[in-house]
């Protein structure tokens, strides 16, 4: 959440491409052993994700008013009973699907309409910037956790309204990133030479800004999704976003909340599961920076 | 100086009022008629024109926002639905208890992190570098609700050192510097800490390089300065912009503060906000979220005129 406040700051100098730019990246980033352990992580969680009903041992909702509350190491519960007496095993593999698809969704969606305003008011200038820029400086002048807080508490709960809260929340440090740098580009003599040649304002944007501008936002929109991972299951975890008894960790992590005194290891697990993908998605993100030469 | 404090000032303007925009849309942007939760279902037409006379609905938009706007800039925020007491009352309350665990958090977070950057700064390349930034990836990427959660689990549950949930002894008002009121103060402080400090560790690491990369301090230490005399220099340069980072965080912080708040039980702005959410107490939402966000307003043209008069090189146009 916070890390939306060095918005402002990574601005990026046009980065000078070589048609071996993307594989010098990759190449790069394949050698940073933290982002590749990172990768697999992220990868391991993703697959966890699509092959949840053949991974998980037991059905994640159904329950046993028996066992509940059972300790990690119990037999048939190898990480526990949660406070219906359900698999936490099966509940936290189930789980990575809906916490991912809250946490990841709105960073593309919001860098396609974040990136789309920021490069528009960045090129136009004049009036046109005013307008956008001006917009968002209004939703950026919200701390991004009350913004989320705001929106899906007068939208109400649910997964679809948190999903459009935490995008709206996510669009303006991104354009803001994207109309430093498309001002930064625009006033090179590159752009000017490309207009003195004849070139419409469209295909400036599309031949000679968006390859110089696209990295940047790129890197920093990905820095995003630790963030939005960490901000989408604590909507969940105050009640605004998935609604039970769907599995989703941040959920889960409330719905444990009152086991701390009893079974302190398992209820923890969810908040663990949320803390791993997170710190993994900030390390990819620290790598691709790095390997992409972004400041 | 003046002069820049002033332009900042009218430049601001338009944010609040776009702010204020917002927080009177929120209301609106609510589904169903912001009565219903007033309202009985089986209230009569008459009533339900009446109650919508009332509080002002009958009328257009633009006039609703003007009529609005009037009373909050007289300091009326309206009347909560669900307790009936003017809005601002609970808001200045509220306010003050996220103020106490917000600065806090500040405070705790500012040091550790400035230490932290300054370690990594210093050592760059070296195993304290790596050590430091991996503690401050940590600090940002850990769901907060979670750690809260984790750091009640070991000292409060099993250790049975500090209080797990409450803003200050029962029944009694004594706020202030003393342990029974500061215990119930440490874990959420704590918690809410680790966000700051790793934001401020990165902040001060990286103007620590940049500012150890400077000729001149290449020149101070060529010309045979101590190595105290090189770091007064390097703080002295790295100030304005860490102090900067630190104020903004406090207004994240208690803007943020709902998460903390929860698993903490502390009777603050997150506290009242979760209650306005959950009670469809429209009134108290938008208030509470209008005085958080025009706080953060302030704050933010306040950091600006602080750090422009401590170091003038960053004055903004």
């Amino acid at each position: 959440m916070s890390a939306v406040a060095s918005a402002g700051t990574s601005l990026a100098a046009p980065v000078a491409r070589s048609p071996g730019y993307w594989s010098g990246v990759l190449r790069r980033l394949s050698r940073d052993k933290v982002a590749m352990v990172a990768l697999v992580i992220i990868l391991a969680i993703v697959l966890m994700a699509i092959f949840a009903p053949y991974l998980a041992p037991a059905d994640p909702a159904k329950g046993s008013m028996l066992r509940r509350l059972r300790p990690i190491g119990t037999p048939n519960y190898p990480l526990g009973a949660d406070e219906l007496g359900r698999d936490m095993l099966s509940r936290l593999i189930y789980g990575a699907r809906l916490s991912l698809i809250m946490g990841v969704t709105p960073v593309p969606i919001a860098f396609v309409i974040g990136g789309a305003l920021g490069i528009i008011a960045g090129f136009a200038g004049g009036v046109v910037n005013t307008l956008i820029m001006r917009t968002i400086d209004v939703f950026y002048a919200f701390p991004s956790v009350l913004l989320a807080v705001a929106l899906s508490g007068a939208l109400g709960a649910g997964l679809g309204n948190a999903l459009v809260s935490l995008t709206l929340v996510f669009i303006p440090p991104i354009a803001r990133v994207a109309e430093s740098v498309t001002t930064q580009v625009r006033g090179l003599d590159y752009i000017d030479a490309a207009r003195a040649s004849g070139a419409g304002a469209l295909t400036i944007i599309r031949v000679h800004v968006l390859g110089n501008v696209l990295g940047p936002i790129f890197v920093y929109a990905t820095s995003l999704v630790s963030v939005s991972m960490i901000l989408a299951s604590g909507l969940s975890f105050l009640g605004l976003g998935v609604r039970p008894p769907e599995p989703e960790w941040g959920l889960m992590l409330n719905t444990l909340r009152t086991a701390i005194y009893t079974q302190p290891l398992v209820a923890a697990l969810p908040g663990l599961m949320i803390f791993i993908t997170s710190v993994s998605f900030n390390m990819l993100s620290d790598g691709l920076r790095t390997a992409m030469e972004v400041k | 100086m003046l002069f820049y404090t002033a332009k900042r000032f009218v430049l601001m303007l338009p944010v609040a009022i776009g702010v204020s925009l917002v927080c009177f849309l929120l209301v609106h942007l609510a589904p169903g008629d912001p009565l219903s939760a007033v309202l009985p279902t089986d209230a009569s037409a008459e009533t339900q024109a009446e109650m919508r006379k009332l509080y002002g609905f009958d009328k257009p938009l633009p006039v609703q926002y003007g009529l609005w706007l009037g009373r909050v800039l007289q300091g009326d925020l309206g009347v909560s639905i669900a307790s009936g007491r003017p809005v601002a009352g609970e808001v200045i309350n509220a306010v003050e208890n996220s103020l106490v665990l917000a600065a806090a958090a500040t405070l705790i977070g500012f040091v550790l992190g400035s230490l932290l950057g300054l370690l990594g700064g210093y050592f760059r390349g070296t195993i304290i570098d790596r050590l430091s930034s991996f503690t401050a990836v940590l600090g940002v990427s850990v769901p907060h609700y979670w750690l809260g959660m984790v750091l009640v689990i070991i000292f409060s549950v099993q250790l049975n050192w500090l209080p797990a949930t409450g803003g200050g002894p029962q029944g009694s008002d004594s706020k202030g510097l003393n342990w029974d009121y500061i215990r119930f103060l440490v874990l959420p402080a704590i918690t809410m800490s680790v966000i700051p400090m790793g934001i401020v560790a990165r902040t001060v690491k990286a103007l620590v390089a940049e500012i150890l990369n400077q000729e001149f301090v290449q020149a101070l230490a060529a010309k045979g300065l101590t190595e105290r005399g090189v770091f007064r220099h390097v703080i002295k340069n790295a100030a304005p912009t860490a102090l900067a980072v630190m104020g903004l965080q406090l207004g994240y912080l208690l803007g943020g503060s709902i998460l903390i708040e929860t698993v903490f039980s502390w009777p603050g702005t997150g506290f009242l906000l979760n209650a306005a959410i959950f009670q469809r107490d429209l009134p108290l939402l938008q208030g509470t979220i209008l005085v958080l966000a025009i706080f953060f307003v302030v704050l933010n043209l306040l950091v600006d005129v602080v750090q422009t008069a401590i170091d003038p090189r960053v004055q903004r146009a």
